[in-house]
């Protein structure tokens, strides 16, 4: 298990003191700006040497992503902007960041931003979370009161950070989307290239980054990236914020080396199945947008990218959604599917048509009211939506009715010829068709 | 996505203005975001305005516009867009928001929404025969290890079982949401494991070592042990990008030339240490990033840069 002295993220659950002072006591805010005076180079280059893969789902080396703003601005003023969005269904960290350890990502907003000459940080915060934009708020204000943010401040670097907020749209939390609804539009996504790092907010060079991604990068500069890359495997490094959701004896939210093996995570923390180790149906590994692997493929699976791309899935955010024998797990992609449909922001079809048409046709499916030659022709339109659409939006409604078609054709089946012999035993009469 | 329209014209009030708190916030607001771009203040300013009037009135919706200097089709559209803001009157003592997405149907949504079918209305968004409350179900509200969850206003109660939820909806009917504490309803601390947290109990003490002024040479070694440059390129064992093979074999001399230098470089890049620079300074002496001028043309770039540099 991690050491608690090489946790990131040292008051998770809010049970320590919360102020600056606090976080400060816990090593946050030391020498950020020494951190500042070593050069935006050599935060950039640390930061690519740590190995740091972007924490929202894409898992893009976030040192990389600081690279492509302008080393020198035309004029235009640089942004970053955090993605604290976050709505992915079983993903919860950065919430615990926001509300119980704020300093992480204040501290990481000014590094990433003098590293890519930005003086603003819009943070994004999804609309639900109203009172973990509040906790932010109070900590940010406690920042510039201290002289830590804010013009001529203690760090040599002019930076002012405002929290913004959505209203309850899961597109949003796509980077281009994330920007027109922060210029006060609809949130859909926009065509790329132009990338944000050219053309971005407010036609500005913008870089936007996870919660988490920013969260880290303090420590990981201060303890030196060796540090960061000596855990986990090549590839696949660090430490991350993993959730358990689900069948689960205890759910909670942990940090816990990358590359864990599925079971020591759910046995250590989450104090294993319901039902224990047998009872295990599935598992989503990273957010409800991943491919749905069985029970055997992911038991010894390691938790990195590498290693859940290996069993045809994705490591997304971490968020695992655990599913016991007891499950209806076509319901469960069924609901999933609910969740695409009702989220597709309308802009291309395959998606506004796709996602709803691929949700009816699994309501039918829960009941068994289909017929088998459906499950070809559903796996079929999954392919077309997938890759089809402007953003990923497409990808993540078609890959969990791809993972559910791959893995748990038996089980449909299974419940077709069900709801056709309770038919017939019901008085309907199959006549051969002339 | 769903179709979502304004409410009918008999619920609709005539006119809507901010109250004075709520005035003085919103021009606070507007000041967060560059001169003339006051158009991204429209949801947190619409988000006010639901919360002073409980829903999103169309008076509401021109006054925004007004205020911003928005065509009011602009405002309409980010009104019926966003799912958070209601377009109907909602229960004025509760309106509760039922997330029903798979983490939490599979603990148990679904009898938190029969509770809700049962004691308020059957269906969502009818105001029960008092109009008091209300119910829909909502998408991922982003708290799936405390499944299942209802969101009231601005606060989440989580890990609720359909009796729980019962005493919450007496208790907000009764007008007495606020003795009921937010957050989970069982004996844990938020998101921490039932029965206590089993990690960060220790004492954490604060760590530097990249930031000591003296560091060992060994000790520098180890913290840029992977070459920058390669870090974000994934490991690759394929024989093609062998860099003894950078040369063609007609040219043996080169070819022995190119391998020695291969050995020597990840020692060369680990022992090198970064010159510390003046903040804002431009990038003197240090490698440069051919991705920084434009994004999309960076990997071709960088193959031809160190193509070149093998060959010198």
């Amino acid at each position: 298990m991690l050491k608690d002295q090489d946790r990131i993220f040292t008051n998770i659950y809010g049970l320590k003191d919360k102020s600056l002072k606090g976080a400060m006591s816990r090593g946050h805010w030391d020498g950020t700006k020494e951190i500042i005076e070593k050069g935006r180079d050599w935060i950039i280059n640390e930061m690519k040497a740590s190995g740091l893969r972007g924490r929202g789902g894409a898992g893009f080396p976030t040192g990389l992503k600081w690279s492509f703003m302008p080393k020198e601005s035309d004029g235009r003023p640089h942004y970053l902007v955090v993605n604290a969005d976050e709505s992915e269904p079983g993903t919860c960290k950065d919430r615990e960041i926001m509300r119980h350890d704020p300093h992480t990502l204040i501290e990481g907003c000014v590094i990433a931003g003098f590293a890519m000459g930005a003086n603003t940080a819009y943070i994004y915060v999804r609309g639900e979370y109203m009172r973990e934009r509040e906790a932010l708020q109070a900590a940010i204000d406690e920042c510039y009161d201290f002289g830590l943010l804010g013009g001529n401040n203690k760090l040599g670097w002019d930076f002012d950070i405002y929290v913004h907020h959505g209203a309850g749209a899961y597109i949003c939390g796509e980077e281009t989307a994330l920007l027109e609804s922060l210029e006060g539009k609809k949130g859909q996504p926009r065509l790329k290239p132009p990338f944000p790092a050219n053309m971005g907010l407010y036609g500005c060079p913008t870089t936007v980054n996870n919660v988490e991604s920013i969260a880290v990068a303090p420590t990981i500069l201060r303890r030196g990236a060796g540090w960061f890359s000596s855990m986990g495997r090549p590839n696949n490094v660090g430490t991350k914020l993993f959730m358990l959701s689900g069948h689960v004896n205890k759910p909670c939210t942990v940090e816990e080396v990358m590359g864990i093996t599925f079971r020591e995570l759910v046995d250590k923390h989450a104090g294993g199945i319901r039902g224990g180790w047998d009872n295990l149906l599935a598992v989503i590994p990273g957010g409800a947008s991943c491919p749905i692997v069985p029970a055997k493929d992911i038991m010894d699976c390691q938790m990195d990218f590498d290693g859940l791309r290996a069993v045809g899935s994705s490591f997304g955010t971490a968020g695992a959604i655990v599913m016991d024998k007891s499950t209806d797990v076509i319901k469960a992609i069924a609901r999933i599917s609910a969740f695409f449909k009702h989220e597709s922001c309308g802009q291309c079809t395959p998606c506004r048509e796709g996602t709803g048409w691929m949700w009816r046709v699994l309501e039918r499916m829960v009941k068994g009211n289909a017929q088998k030659r459906e499950i070809d022709m559903l796996f079929q339109v999954t392919k077309q939506i997938e890759g089809h659409t402007i953003c990923a939006l497409g990808d993540a409604a078609a890959w969990p009715v791809q993972g559910l078609i791959r893995h748990f054709r038996p089980e449909i089946e299974a419940r077709i010829d069900q709801y056709t012999r309770n038919a017939t035993a019901h008085g309907a009469v199959l006549e051969a068709a002339e | 996505m769903s179709v979502r329209r304004l409410a009918e014209d008999q619920v609709q009030p005539a006119i809507f203005a901010f109250n004075d708190e709520n005035s003085v916030w919103a021009e606070a607001t507007i000041r967060k975001y560059p001169a003339g771009r006051q158009q991204s203040a429209v949801i947190p300013l619409l988000m006010r305005a639901q919360e002073q009037d409980g829903w999103v009135t169309r008076a509401a919706i021109e006054f925004v516009a007004n205020k911003l200097d928005m065509p009011y089709i602009r405002v309409l559209e980010v009104a019926t867009f966003y799912t958070q803001f209601q377009l109907k009157p909602v229960g004025t003592r509760a309106h509760i928001q039922v997330c029903g997405t798979t983490p939490c149907m599979l603990r148990g949504a679904e009898d938190l929404m029969k509770v809700c079918q049962h004691k308020i209305h059957h269906d969502p968004f009818a105001l029960n025969a008092e109009g008091t409350l209300s119910w829909e179900e909502v998408e991922c509200q982003g708290a799936c290890v405390n499944a299942p969850m209802v969101i009231i206003f601005k606060d989440a109660y989580e890990d609720l079982t359909p009796q729980r939820l019962e005493e919450i909806i007496d208790a907000f009917e009764a007008g007495k949401g606020h003795e009921i504490k937010p957050g989970p309803q069982i004996d844990r601390i938020f998101s921490a494991p039932e029965g206590g947290p089993q990690t960060l109990n220790d004492e954490i003490k604060p760590v530097r070592t990249n930031l000591d002024p003296h560091p060992s040479a060994e000790e520098a070694a180890a913290a840029a042990s992977i070459p920058p440059a390669d870090a974000g390129r994934p490991k690759d064992t394929a024989p093609e990008t062998d860099p003894k093979l950078k040369t063609p074999a007609t040219a043996p001399a080169a070819a022995a030339a190119n391998a020695k230098a291969a050995e020597k470089q990840p020692s060369a890049t680990a022992k090198s240490k970064p010159a510390p620079k003046t903040p804002g300074s431009a990038a003197e002496g240090a490698p440069p990033e051919p991705g920084a001028v434009s994004g999309d043309l960076k990997p071709k770039r960088t193959r031809r840069k160190t193509t070149t540099e093998g060959e010198s």
